[in-house]
């Protein structure tokens, strides 16, 4: 799954422990979600949708979608 | 803030289990080695040291469920992967172990401490490889 989390945290110029603090995960774990390596649980991805007020598919795209 | 808080509550309930831990492997030593060089064979004194043993291998086991818990999503998956494997691993090894025992392939009886050594070596590493993997 791909997702802009990246872009959107540069563009609210937020650190990935600023970010991490704000969702009360580990700043590995948000690096890991950046990078694609792990893909949140939908209330994760939810908390991070209202943190950006953005939809969901705002910021995370499936892989598959055509 | 709110991070702060998560922060800080997990290094607590690592800190928590670490001492726990240290706890009961204490007491697994005075368990075993107390009968012979502290107590001489003291029958009452043997189980109370093997009744406190076992109680800190409960609170052991609460401290570790309470650092899982306080994880979050994606070190829980790291921790359930790497118990998984260590579990098939200590499963496999100790009855392959138990085989060549039974079938007396090796001289001397099957110890469970190689079992135990097997199993925290291999969580210890699935762990770490868990971790490289995510990072």
């Amino acid at each position: 799954m791909k997702n802009r989390l990246k872009v959107l945290r540069a563009e609210r110029d937020l650190t990935q422990a600023d970010l991490a603090d704000a969702l009360a995960v580990s700043r590995q774990t948000i690096n890991a979600i950046e990078k694609g390596k792990f893909d949140p649980s939908l209330p994760l991805a939810f908390k991070i949708s209202r943190l950006f007020n953005l939809p969901i598919e705002a910021i995370f795209q499936d892989d598959d979608a055509v | 803030m709110k991070n702060q808080n998560w922060n800080t509550q997990n290094l607590h309930n690592t800190r928590l289990l670490a001492i726990w831990t240290f706890a009961w492997v204490a007491s697994m030593a005075l368990a075993t080695f107390g009968p012979t060089f502290i107590w001489q064979e003291n029958m009452p004194l043997t189980l109370l040291a093997i009744a406190i043993n076992a109680a800190f291998g409960v609170a052991m086991i609460l401290a570790n469920i309470r650092h899982i818990k306080g994880l979050d999503e994606m070190q829980r998956k790291i921790q359930l992967e790497a118990m998984g494997i260590a579990l098939g691993v200590g499963v496999v090894g100790g009855l392959s172990y138990t085989l060549l025992d039974t079938t007396n392939v090796i001289s001397g009886d099957a110890e469970i401490s190689f079992l135990v050594i097997l199993i925290g070596l291999t969580y210890l590493g699935a762990t770490i490889i868990g971790q490289m993997r995510y990072r």
